[in-house]
């Protein structure tokens, strides 16, 4: 009988180490679920290291605004905690914009292409600088370092093919 | 010999209404004073504009080039000049604008130059682009481009080819009259694509709500030299969806996400068949189609209209419109999507419009609670559980909802159909479809972003060991070249001797001063002098004392 336990549990001991399953580590889940705008609202310089503090426990799940409500709701799933709502000290959600360069007034210093965290920002020294806009994230970063103010964010507008069904709101038949 | 058929679950028996439009024949419609062509008419990317303002064009001239792989090009409806390109309001349910070509006609009609292609002898891909160039698309409703239906894969073959005649829907009869008139050129339509999907059998599977449209095609078919079985099928709505007619005419069922193609089937609207015959047998882009004009108007008929034509325009054609007209939909009244405004064009996609008034579409009754009766189930043509689906999709859980097989639902509405809440169940699931669609675009988006900024950081990364690196080597060789310095370099030798001369010239100044220019001085200078350096050799010789001992 003894002998019997021995052996089983020599293999059952073999087969933990043989068929280790390789888990997901817990940061690579948190950075799926962030919106990978890396703008640095959190107060973390990208989303991978929001994402490395969140798994460490520095930092609160409620702090990414672009992930909005839903994120926090996703983290909180994710993490077995509690949703709270997001902080307001780390900004508002804001419909999703692009920036866009007014190609007029750009100097081609390339602040802003050294600020984007996408590369998204097309230009050369002293040639002018364009967006490329299905790359851009909308982190704004590239906003600040322009010393001449020729970059603005412009919300993404809805049109035929972004169009979203809504909600049905139905009104219900009260009964009496 | 009759065919066996099959049954698929539920389905409901709408009013047909089919009547109204089926007295008068296809009429030409008049040609309009504008026409208004959007450039995304087709399920995929919307094609690009190769037309400028102010261009005149002619009648079948592309006007907007396919832009990647789904997609078809559009055409010039009629010659004239393009006086607008530009937002323009389109049958969509959002009641946004797109972008549109407006075509002024200049009354010419003058054709393109054009002609039959030879698809016997065709390159089978090049063939496929001549239909994408084309512009044909598949009319049956979801206008998703033919000529990758047209491609047979690496199976090489479509063992069975259908054509779809059924036209469930009740008020449209479009394929109707299509069939009743124009027989034998969708048949014509139907050889192209036996000869593309190299197919053994053709079936045309036809309501039989619709005796005269089966008599023709059966007519059409005796004359044909390939063998063509017309069969009729029961009208059950939808028996016209593609999966629900591969069913009842062979018994085989779609898998779940799959295509048709996928158990050797293609099927194909009778009215893309006649476009593919327009195309092939006559180098014709699709820029007409037939649109059933019924509902509140005076007399529903049946038109051959150019794609860009305006809805109200149509309208007047059937009578002036009725004063209770309160709004307008394109398709029918299961599937149709009610419209903003009737100032939109007809798209490759129209096949009805519908002019809706009070008295025939009254508004539904307020929806009650879900008794989950599960009446929804027992209709629902694709098997699934519309009941759950609901909850799941009122309950934002849309991970549930596809478990639940949503992209299985194809909108039929024979669930609200029968539903005894009168609860709109179809907006529930089409709510749903399209959170799923944005949401995985986001993901997409984010997946991107994530890459190019990984990218971005391993690139600074390696920038910064690339400079380090540079400095490092900069320094290196500085070193080396100090201490080791080269001997056979003239210039460093130059430089020797030049040092050599210093070190001697200090050496003299060591071992002393000798004053020069003494000569012509007098006497008790010359002893001034003497004493100074009498006191200088006298400092020197203490200091070199010190630094001895």
């Amino acid at each position: 009988m003894s002998g019997l336990a021995v052996f089983l549990g020599a293999a059952l001991g073999f087969a933990a180490v043989r068929f280790k399953v390789q888990e997901d580590p817990i940061v690579e889940k948190i950075d799926a679920i962030l919106p990978q705008t890396q703008c640095g609202q959190c107060g973390f310089p990208g989303c991978k290291p929001y994402a490395q503090a969140i798994a460490n426990g520095d930092a609160d799940i409620n702090q990414c605004p672009p992930g909005g409500e839903d994120g926090i709701h996703k983290l909180a799933e994710l993490l077995g905690v509690e949703f709270k709502p997001l902080n307001a000290e780390h900004g508002e959600p804001k419909p999703k914009s692009v920036a866009l360069i007014d190609e007029n007034i750009c100097i081609g210093c390339t602040l802003c292409i050294q600020a984007c965290p996408v590369d998204a920002i097309l230009g050369a020294a002293k040639q002018m600088h364009t967006i490329i806009a299905h790359e851009c994230t909308g982190c704004e970063l590239c906003v600040a370092p322009c010393p001449v103010d020729c970059i603005s964010m412009v919300p993404i507008a809805e049109d035929v093919a972004t169009w979203k069904w809504k909600y049905p709101v139905v009104k219900l038949k009260v009964a009496r | 010999m009759t065919r066996q058929l099959y049954e698929f679950n539920g389905g409901v028996h709408p009013e047909q209404h089919k009547h109204a439009s089926t007295t008068r024949p296809i009429a030409i419609a008049p040609l309009p004073k504008l026409l208004v062509v959007p450039l995304r008419q087709h399920i995929g990317q919307p094609t690009k504009p190769v037309v400028a303002v102010g261009e005149q064009v002619l009648k079948g001239q592309m006007i907007g080039r396919a832009e990647g792989y789904v997609s078809v090009a559009v055409h010039a409806p009629t010659s004239g000049t393009v006086t607008a390109i530009a937002s323009h309001a389109v049958a969509h349910p959002s009641g946004l604008a797109d972008e549109c070509i407006t075509i002024t006609p200049d009354g010419l009609d003058r054709w393109v130059e054009h002609g039959a292609l030879d698809y016997r002898n065709m390159d089978p891909s090049h063939l496929r682009n001549q239909l994408r160039e084309l512009g044909i698309a598949g009319l049956g409703g979801a206008v998703f481009p033919s000529f990758i239906k047209l491609n047979p894969g690496a199976v090489q073959k479509v063992p069975t080819l259908i054509l779809n005649g059924a036209e469930c829907e009740p008020w449209i009869t479009c394929d109707d009259m299509i069939m009743r008139e124009r027989a034998a050129e969708i048949l014509s339509g139907a050889a192209v694509m036996r000869h593309m999907l190299h197919s053994d059998e053709v079936l045309v599977g036809i309501e039989d709500n619709k005796p005269e449209a089966i008599a023709a095609m059966q007519a059409a078919a005796s004359q044909c030299d390939f063998a063509v079985e017309v069969v009729a099928v029961p009208t059950l709505y939808p028996g016209g969806g593609a999966k629900q007619l591969i069913k009842t005419l062979t018994g085989k069922e779609v898998p779940s996400g799959g295509r048709s193609t996928d158990i050797g089937v293609a099927t194909f609207n009778v009215g893309t068949a006649y476009a593919l015959h327009r195309a092939v047998n006559h180098g014709e882009p699709l820029i007409s189609r037939i649109v059933t004009i019924t509902g509140n108007v005076h007399r529903p008929q049946n038109f051959e209209v150019l794609i860009g034509t305006s809805f109200t325009e149509l309208a007047r054609l059937t009578g002036a419109t009725r004063d209770d007209t309160s709004g307008y939909v394109m398709g029918g009244p299961m599937m149709g999507i009610d419209l903003a405004g009737s100032e939109v064009p007809v798209v490759k996609a129209t096949n009805c419009i519908l002019v809706k008034s009070p008295a025939l579409f009254p508004p539904p009754p307020l929806a009650m609670p879900c008794i989950r009766c599960t009446r929804c189930a027992q209709a629902c043509p694709a098997d699934l559980q519309p009941q759950e689906l609901y909850w799941f999709a009122r309950a934002k859980n849309f991970g549930k909802t596809q478990e639940y097989k949503l992209f299985d639902c194809i909108e039929c509405g024979a669930c609200t159909y029968v539903c005894p809440s009168h609860i709109p169940l179809v907006q529930y699931y089409r709510y749903a479809k399209s959170e799923i669609w944005a949401k995985e675009k986001d993901k997409k988006a984010a997946d991107l972003a994530r890459e190019r900024h990984e990218f971005r950081q391993l690139r600074l990364e390696r920038e910064k060991q690339e400079r380090a690196a540079k400095l490092a080597q900069k320094a290196s060789t500085k070193l080396t070249e100090a201490s080791a310095g080269s001997p056979d370099d003239a210039a460093s030798a130059v430089k020797k001797a030049a040092i050599q001369a210093a070190i001697e010239r200090a050496k003299e100044k060591k071992e002393g001063i000798i004053p020069r220019n003494i000569e012509n001085l007098p006497p008790e200078k010359l002893q001034e002098i003497a004493e100074i350096e009498a006191r200088r050799a006298r400092i020197r010789a203490m200091a070199q004392d010190s630094v001895e001992k």
